[in-house]
């Protein structure tokens, strides 16, 4: 393939970045010369530890610095607490950490209740902007979901009301 | 303060919460000036990342002003415009010294495979992100940098994370001049992947996706070829027949998770999240590059596992190379790009909206509603 600059000037910036010999390129370089010392480095200080904080097991300490948002708590707290016993390498980690997130989403609508807030649920989908922009589409969703959801209503409403003939019968 | 604030997949609301507060000596307070959505918020938002609490602040692209700094900041100082790398760094552990500060020791407790980013679950380190009024900055002597007098905001938010990202994917793919480099996904980190692949010399660059009028937009942004892969069929067979039946020299996922074009892996994937998302763009990947060819991931999957054909990167030779971006270790050199004129990032943003809509506005991208490419959130105190 041509690869004069001629060819390529209408692109702005062409090859100004080409360094063929930059390989192996990243992440591959800038070797420090300290990689065999380990876990020797001078540590930044310390964050005080005053929420729970959970470490995966894979390392021997809470890093220098962490994040506060959702400290663990009720139901999902317990279950984040039995998922960080096991490492990231293990399906035991990882799947209840998703389980904890579900149940966390159940406890958030009643801490909202708690707290004389009923959960927005459409405004918090954006239904607003489904409905500025997408109008169509949302209504054939509203209608499809309608329709489902009267089916299904009907199949059972049908059901119960032959068992109830038979029964009678 | 006014904050996004995550109520369960596909539930998010603003809300009021308590402002940040200096937690260690080198914390910063900002309060945000820009903070975008960034398509890997997407994994956040459908729910498909574990350790993500009902609660949580996201957002890992902003820039701000310094309003507070604790007792060891030195670097920058209050009053100071920065821009805010995503990856949470403290510059002194042995992979900050290999200037891989998204794989920082010192950041993130839960998880030892990625540092800390911000408003990216408790997996990634559980701080509150940068889509609010303000945010707490944990080592503000390594990673906020001063916004150059002059520079646009709305460039200076982008270089937080969609430039270096793009940049490093095209970086990280080897690319020789002449090569032909395929980009799956024209996303923000696409586009600007596809992009930056001229700027090393590529020879020819393609673009996948099926949405029209994100091609449309890549192939007028980035100059390069644009294909929507439901209109050809196996990505695999099309682009062995655009490369001479050999595959691409270079290919770049720059999808991750929430791929669409493969059933099973929608299914497995992105429903019923036994995979840690869809893996179909690292799937073609592997499958459309030249043997001996390079694979470069810059899309963003869950922790645990994937369904690729791994064989084949044996069987082919590829070498995979992959990383969160370093975004301190590019910024110099993409500054300079900004203000030369090379990259124009501003360019991507579509949508300013404010940040009380954020939940409009995860519609809006999440379901890509009104041609969106990038929405930028602006906090009603942020005055610029």
């Amino acid at each position: 393939m041509e690869t004069t600059p001629n060819k390529y000037a209408h692109i702005i910036g062409w090859g100004i970045d080409a360094d063929p010999k930059n390989d192996p390129t990243y992440p591959m370089r800038n070797r420090a010369g300290e990689e065999e010392k380990g876990y020797t480095w001078t540590r930044p200080t310390q964050q005080p530890v005053n929420i729970e904080v959970h470490h995966s097991i894979e390392r021997p300490n809470v890093t220098a610095v962490f994040g506060t948002a959702v400290p663990p708590s009720g139901l999902s707290g317990m279950i984040r607490r039995l998922a960080f016993k096991k490492s990231e390498n293990d399906y035991g980690h990882w799947l209840p950490l998703i389980l904890a997130d579900r149940v966390n989403v159940v406890e958030g609508i009643i801490e909202d209740i708690k707290n004389g807030k009923f959960p927005n649920i459409p405004a918090e989908k954006g239904m607003k902007a489904e409905w500025q922009h997408n109008r169509g589409g949302l209504l054939r969703q509203l209608a499809v979901t309608a329709i489902i959801g009267y089916g299904i209503v009907a199949y059972f409403r049908a059901k119960k009301r032959r068992e109830q003939e038979d029964y009678d019968y | 303060m006014l904050a996004m604030n995550y109520r369960g997949p596909l539930r998010v609301r603003i809300d009021q919460k308590p402002m940040p507060e200096i937690l260690h000596p080198q914390d910063a307070i900002v309060r945000v000036t820009r903070s975008c959505i960034c398509g890997s918020d997407l994994h956040l938002y459908n729910g498909s990342v574990p350790d993500t609490r009902v609660g949580m602040t996201f957002g890992h692209e902003f820039t701000g002003i310094v309003e507070e700094v604790g007792s060891e900041v030195t670097k920058v100082k209050v009053g100071d415009h920065v821009l805010v790398p995503f990856n949470i760094a403290c510059g002194q552990c042995v992979f900050c010294k290999q200037e891989l500060y998204g794989n920082c020791h010192e950041s993130n407790p839960q998880a030892t495979a990625v540092g800390g980013i911000f408003g990216y679950s408790h997996t990634a380190g559980g701080y509150n992100g940068g889509q609010a009024e303000y945010v707490r900055v944990p080592y503000a002597n390594v990673g906020p940098t001063v916004i150059p007098e002059g520079m646009d905001p709305d460039d200076a938010v982008l270089l937080t994370d969609v430039v270096p990202t793009g940049y490093q994917a095209a970086e990280m793919g080897g690319i020789q001049p002449g090569d032909t480099v395929v980009v799956f996904g024209a996303g923000p980190v696409g586009i600007m992947a596809a992009k930056c692949s001229w700027l090393f010399g590529a020879g020819r660059v393609i673009i996948i996706d099926e949405v029209e009028y994100r091609l449309e937009f890549a192939k007028n942004y980035a100059q390069c070829e644009a294909y929507n892969f439901r209109e050809f069929g196996d990505p695999a067979v099309f682009i062995k027949k655009q490369t001479d039946w050999l595959g691409a020299d270079v290919c770049i996922d720059a999808v991750g998770a929430e791929a669409t074009g493969n059933a099973l892996q929608t299914i497995t994937g992105r429903k019923l999240l036994i995979q840690a998302g869809s893996a179909t763009a690292l799937h073609w990947a592997i499958n459309c590059v030249k043997k001996g060819g390079i694979v470069s991931i810059v899309g963003v999957y869950g922790p645990t596992d994937n369904l690729v054909p791994i064989g084949n990167v044996l069987n082919k030779g590829i070498t995979i190379r992959a990383n969160q971006a370093s975004v301190k270790r590019l910024l110099p050199r993409l500054i300079e790009h900004v203000q030369n004129g090379i990259l124009n990032p501003k360019g991507l943003i579509t949508h300013r909206i404010p940040l009380e809509e954020v939940s409009d506005a995860y519609r809006m991208f999440s379901e890509k509603l009104d041609n969106c490419i990038k929405p930028v959130l602006i906090p009603p105190s942020a005055r610029i």
